[in-house]
């Protein structure tokens, strides 16, 4: 048996389909119901739903054998997994973004407001910039709007609340994509399962293409 | 009649110091306390980066020990000759994406002086042994520096393009490798070697197999030779469940050569981290060599959390007014049976036995 982590969300129910096509489906999964566990022995797995940022968590201390997490959890919490596969779905960019007519003062530290703050310090670290985080959890746009920051940094879709805004994507740090994840231990002792899994995953994302 | 004994995790203490005490291994004690400076000079060489400090009474740094390796080699004499030892000792890290610290039981052996095949091969199947005795559900990976540190030396990359190289080789992250050597600009052939390396997995003598008939450089190729001699000794101990895992990265300015970490099913970490670090001897201006491995208890004590749903065999209550020589004959004819038993005020609570007994006067009854 295996333990799936899904996000829940959009982007979970996506997953599932593919998951599904690759042959690992869970028929009660689609029905409509307050369970929190769906298993179908037949194939051999169980789904769950868990929020998107505690996927990662589920699989690193080993809850779950696999999980679906965007790289944006992977790289601000650099939990300690194996990353199988890129699932090239939930597909956006981690950006720096502020006023479109921003203009860099290097003289001041720059005051950056985000969700991601591993991800921020270390892009700026790698760039000897001096920066003041601040964290938010939510509406990160707000902030350079009303001058709680000069810049943010966040995930980018289309930029659209962006533009609506009178902001601007600046620089793009690094492409944000959803990836198949899987416990280290936990690979060891399913490790037929997981890489077949793995594969038909793979397989079917080919396909697709 | 059940009567409590050790707890597992206790004993599975014991069978390890008993284990490495009959391979000659001498149990070695170290201070809970190290000054600061030990820590600050082989930062990387530690699990977590932070340390706990604190100041002593002649206003020196001192560090809460993170690491018992460190201490051992700067308290072992270079002019001593071979050292086997072992040791059972708690170490304080800060937990990561966290504050605070924890206090982690640790237990491990280090080898000192001269390691050739035969030293590889006993700590190794001394950590394979160590598994064993926790649970037969296990599996030892088995890794060496020289074949991934050959392959990325036939290329020039830089410190932070290896770093990068390495972190996804650590994840078994593909899709990152193919991405990272065509932005670094490395050749087809090369970006396909790293790939099959880091992809193979499986049971040490048939990996080695598919190992050796890769195109690799030379240093590559002796790592390997290196492996597969262990591999034939190991056959020989009757050692079971190894596994080739050449993903498994450490620090390289600390280890070179062999690495190997332990699983055990049901534990979402491993249990067992080991390697041979002739490059930290080499720091602390050491020549000689060496190698050892560590076992984290504190992952075990939930493992062997016991199943078991009682404190107590008996609970003895007693009433007021009872007769307190009835009740301690009562106790006698109960402990000399074997039992183990509560005895307190009736309504007192506090505990999960498995019979309750209630003595009334000189009566006694049983509850349930």
């Amino acid at each position: 048996m295996i333990n799936i982590a899904l996000p829940k969300g959009r982007l979970g129910e996506k997953v599932y389909g593919m998951f599904e096509k690759a042959g690992y489906a869970c028929p009660s999964i689609r029905e409509d119901n307050r369970k929190l566990t769906f298993e179908n022995p037949e194939t051999g797995v169980r789904y769950f739903w868990v929020k998107p940022s505690d996927v990662a968590i589920y699989v690193e201390r080993g809850a779950a054998d696999i999980g679906v997490a965007g790289k944006d959890i992977l790289l601000e919490y650099s939990p300690d997994v194996y990353e199988l596969l890129d699932l090239n779905v939930g597909k956006c960019r981690m950006c720096v973004a502020g006023p479109k007519d921003f203009r860099d003062d290097p003289s001041q530290t720059l005051r950056v407001a985000t969700k991601f703050a591993h991800i921020a310090r270390r892009y700026y670290a790698s760039q000897s910039r001096q920066i003041d985080i601040i964290k938010l959890n939510g509406s990160i746009e707000l902030a350079p709007i009303l001058g709680l920051s000069d810049v943010i940094v966040d995930i980018v879709e289309t930029g659209k609340t962006l533009l609506e805004n009178g902001l601007a994507p600046l620089e793009t740090i690094v492409p944000i994509s959803a990836r198949l994840i899987a416990n280290k231990a936990n690979y060891k002792f399913k490790y037929n399962e997981i890489c077949t899994m793995a594969q038909r995953m793979e397989q079917a994302l080919t396909q697709e293409k | 009649m059940f009567k409590q004994e050790m707890k597992p995790d206790e004993q599975a203490m014991m069978a390890l110091r008993d284990l490495y005490s009959a391979y000659g291994y001498q149990h070695y004690k170290v201070s809970k306390f190290e000054s600061y400076d030990l820590y600050v000079q082989n930062k990387n060489f530690l699990q977590s980066k932070r340390v706990l400090t604190f100041t002593d009474t002649n206003g020196r740094l001192m560090a809460l020990k993170p690491d018992v390796t460190l201490s051992i080699i700067k308290n072992t004499k270079p002019t001593a000759g071979m050292s086997k030892v072992y040791y059972t000792e708690n170490v304080y890290r800060v937990p990561k994406n966290a504050d605070g610290y924890q206090e982690i039981m640790q237990t491990g052996l280090e080898l000192i002086g001269t390691v050739d095949d035969y030293a590889m091969a006993e700590v190794l199947m001394l950590a394979e042994r160590s598994l064993r005795t926790i649970s037969e559900d296990y599996v030892l990976d088995i890794s060496h520096i020289g074949v991934l540190s050959g392959l990325l030396d036939s290329q020039a990359l830089d410190e932070a393009q290896r770093g990068e190289i390495m972190v996804a080789v650590g994840e078994r992250n593909l899709h990152q490798l193919r991405a990272l050597c065509s932005r670094f600009d490395l050749p087809q052939q090369f970006s396909d070697t790293l790939c099959a390396i880091v992809s193979l997995y499986g049971p040490l003598d048939e990996a080695l197999t598919q190992a050796e008939t890769l195109e690799l450089p030379d240093s590559c190729r002796t790592a390997i030779a290196s492996l597969r001699r262990l591999s034939e000794l190991l056959a020989l101990t009757g050692c079971r469940n190894l596994r080739l895992d050449l993903s498994l990265v450490s620090d390289m300015d600390y280890y070179n050569g062999l690495v190997f970490r332990g699983f055990i099913s049901g534990i979402a970490a491993g249990v067992l981290s080991g390697g041979r670090y002739d490059n930290l001897m080499a720091k602390m201006g050491r020549e000689q060599s060496a190698i050892g491995f560590a076992l984290y208890m504190d992952q075990l004590e939930r493992y062997f959390a016991r199943k078991d749903e009682y404190d107590v065999d008996i609970l003895l209550s007693y009433c007021e007014g009872c007769d307190l020589a009835a009740l301690i004959r009562k106790a006698n004819e109960l402990t000399e049976a074997g039992c183990s038993v509560r005895i307190q005020p009736e309504g007192a609570g506090g505990v999960h036995a498995r019979k309750k007994l209630l003595m009334k006067g000189t009566e006694v009854t049983e509850l349930d």
